[in-house]
């Protein structure tokens, strides 16, 4: 099968136009590196149109699409370009993507494709762009200074995508002699400034407040808002939710039928164990219980869910807009205490929906020694979003200011740690060099569909996995192997954390799941200090083990290893100091 | 009157040519590729206080840079 490769400077729209080529979603945000790893899907040629002579395609073939990550050049430097020229070499076709907005910069990477043997095809994309922004193309006159094929697109609504896919056929190789930097760069401009006319324009809202945002005097109030502002409508939404779908659902409609279900199996046998488990004061209690079918979907379905979507809601609506690597130029100085810059802001951000996405987005990073520091920061001081439900909802019912504790204890550890990490860990942290995209307010139809991917995203990973973790619950509880490891792991955790030994099962099950580990510690009557201890040690404590095994594919065994270490120490160091802080 | 400076010592708001880099042949590149190149005219949008990044625009481009590579880049105003 034919290969055909999107390659195109970052944030130039690809991953869009992937989505219009092969109906595949895939995670598009308004900021350069979204995209660290490459995505397959397919395209079929239309039937009915018979091929031109020379036509590359036959009529209904059936070919592969990439969606490579953005690079500026083939001379890869980040480990996200060389993703990309790997991906180069096996390519039939390339469509070369280019911000129609920034014609200039973008022509540096489709000259060196041009360059190339493969068959090319330009992709002029964000050309609805391109009007308000005072900037005139010739398209024609673009593809007769190239060579091959130029087709103007706007992703986001679909437009020129046909005469894409029929043009595909007309790419061809641009048999460009091999040049130099030195020559590719006049060459560039003659070619901008024979198709192209600029003309004034008046700065539009949008572009005064994308200068009001990185200014300091106006920039760092902006940016306290907008953390405010996301933080209480995460909150509100979620809560509300919760109030007024997720519990009246649970408790008028799914209870009733749970109660007939624990009647017919009866409450002494193993079923009843597993599925509904433990009835607190004769009943079924949602979040005690422990069943897989009580607090097994309880916990996903009505405690974190209603907060994955509106943690998403306002971090996808942050990310298209374009404010994420804004917030980098205004962070970029406290980033330089930990040992990193202000784009590790990105991932740090991921990291509070879920850790996984962060840690491969710390890829955007140059260096061994940055991506190391970013992931044992991430999985150390970032809670995702099903802890920070689950800390919400149990913590907060003891009172707001213990979650504000837990919240500060983390970032100062996020904070000491970095600055510790940042002394220790040997190799360079280069500074900051990032593009700032245009402010664009995200078209709906493709905003909604990213918040579902990612919802879907959840419910795939996190069901199972919590519903085994309610398994091996009752199964530990079961056959009696809980008092061995209490007594294994009790000098630890009684002595210098001041848990419970029943804390134990929940710190091992934090293993699987933080959401459900901290919803195992309600029924053991912890006071406030205690749970206060036991929801800080389970956020730092070694990661979840899907955040394990992505640590261990991005950053390799020993120093995933390493950072396991530096969890655990650190995880027990503060606990033990929360502990004689607080009880 | 030409003045020769730097866009970490350029005041917000001023715009001019650049005429050259001190830094190194990867940093140089690394600069190019991403739009700041000799003989570009570029404006300053802003600098971080405490040699935080700085914010320049250049032609469709708008970047933002490091401290320590911002002085690197050689700016002749006026």
């Amino acid at each position: 099968m034919k290969k055909i490769v999107l390659m195109g400077n970052p944030n130039v729209g690809k991953s869009v136009l992937f989505y219009r080529l092969t109906g595949v979603q895939v995670i598009a945000s308004n900021y350069p590196g979204t995209t660290v790893e490459f995505t397959r899907g397919f395209l079929t040629f239309p039937q009915d149109t018979p091929a031109p002579p020379g036509a590359l395609f036959r009529p209904g073939e059936r070919v592969e699409i990439i969606d490579a990550p953005g690079v500026y050049s083939l001379e890869a430097s980040s480990r996200a370009d060389r993703v990309a020229v790997e991906i180069l070499e096996g390519a039939d076709l390339v469509i070369s993507v280019v911000d129609a907005t920034n014609l200039e910069r973008n022509l540096c990477l489709t000259l060196q494709l041009l360059e190339r043997p493969v068959p090319v095809l330009v992709a002029l994309n964000l050309w609805d762009e391109t009007r308000h922004l005072g900037i005139e193309i010739t398209p024609a006159k673009l593809e007769e200074m190239l060579g091959v094929p130029v087709v103007p697109t706007v992703g986001v609504s679909g437009e020129g995508v046909r005469e894409l896919v029929e043009r595909l056929q007309e790419a061809r190789p641009g048999g460009h002699p091999a040049r130099t930097r030195d020559t590719r760069w006049p060459e560039m401009g003659r070619i901008v400034s024979s198709c192209q006319l600029l003309t004034h324009h008046h700065h539009t809202f949008l572009q005064r407040l994308s200068d009001l945002s990185v200014k300091p005097l106006t920039g760092i109030p902006l940016a306290a808002l907008v953390m405010l502002g996301a933080f209480w409508v995460v909150r509100s939404i979620g809560e509300n939710l919760i109030a007024y779908i997720g519990d009246p659902v649970f408790e008028k409609l799914y209870l009733p039928l749970l109660e007939r279900l624990s009647a017919v199996l009866g409450p002494g046998s193993l079923l009843h164990a597993v599925l509904i488990g433990r009835l607190i004061d004769g009943s079924i209690d949602f979040t005690q219980s422990f069943g897989a079918l009580s607090t097994g979907l309880y916990v996903p379905l009505v405690m974190v869910l209603p907060y994955i979507v509106s943690f998403y809601l306002v971090l996808s609506f942050l990310e298209d807009f374009g404010y994420l690597p804004r917030a980098a130029v205004l962070l970029d100085g406290l980033m330089h205490r930990v040992g990193l810059h202000g784009y590790a802001i990105i991932p740090s951000l991921l990291g509070l929906g879920c850790n996984v996405p962060a840690v491969m987005g710390t890829r955007i990073l140059e260096s061994r020694r940055e991506r190391f520091i970013a992931a044992t920061l991430i999985s150390v001081g970032i809670p995702c979003a099903a802890l920070q439900a689950m800390i919400f909802g149990l913590v907060g019912e003891r009172g707001g200011h213990y979650v504000a504790i837990v919240y500060l204890t983390l970032f100062l550890v996020w904070l000491g740690l970095g600055m510790i990490l940042n002394r220790l860990v040997k190799g360079y942290s280069p500074e900051l060099i990032i593009e700032i995209p245009h402010y664009r307010l995200p078209p709906l139809g493709p905003f909604l569909k990213k918040l579902r991917v990612r919802i879907i995203g959840f419910l795939k990973e996190a069901l199972p996995v919590v519903l085994l973790a309610v398994l091996a619950v009752n199964l530990l509880y079961a056959v009696d192997i809980f008092d061995f490891l209490a007594g294994l792991f009790a000098p630890v955790v009684t002595a210098l954390l001041g848990l419970p030994r029943e804390s134990i099962v929940a710190i091992l099950i934090g293993f699987l799941r933080k959401d459900v580990a901290v919803g195992m510690l309600v029924p053991l009557d912890l006071t406030d200090g205690q749970l206060v201890v036991a929801t800080t040690v389970l956020a730092m404590f070694f990661p979840c083990i899907a955040t394990f095994a992505i640590i261990l594919k991005e950053l390799g065994w020993r120093d995933m290893l390493k950072s396991t270490a530096i969890m655990l120490v650190t995880a027990v160091a503060v606990g033990a100091v929360l502990n004689l802080l607080l009880n | 009157m030409k003045t020769l400076t730097d866009l970490a010592r350029m005041a917000p708001g001023e715009s001019g040519r650049i005429t050259g880099f001190t830094a190194g042949p990867g940093l140089v590149r690394r600069l190019e590729e991403i739009g700041i190149r000799t003989g570009q005219t570029v404006t300053k949008v802003s600098g971080m206080p405490m040699r935080g990044p700085v914010v320049v625009q250049s032609g469709g481009t708008r970047v933002a840079l490091g401290h320590g590579m911002a002085k690197k880049v050689e700016v002749e105003i006026g």
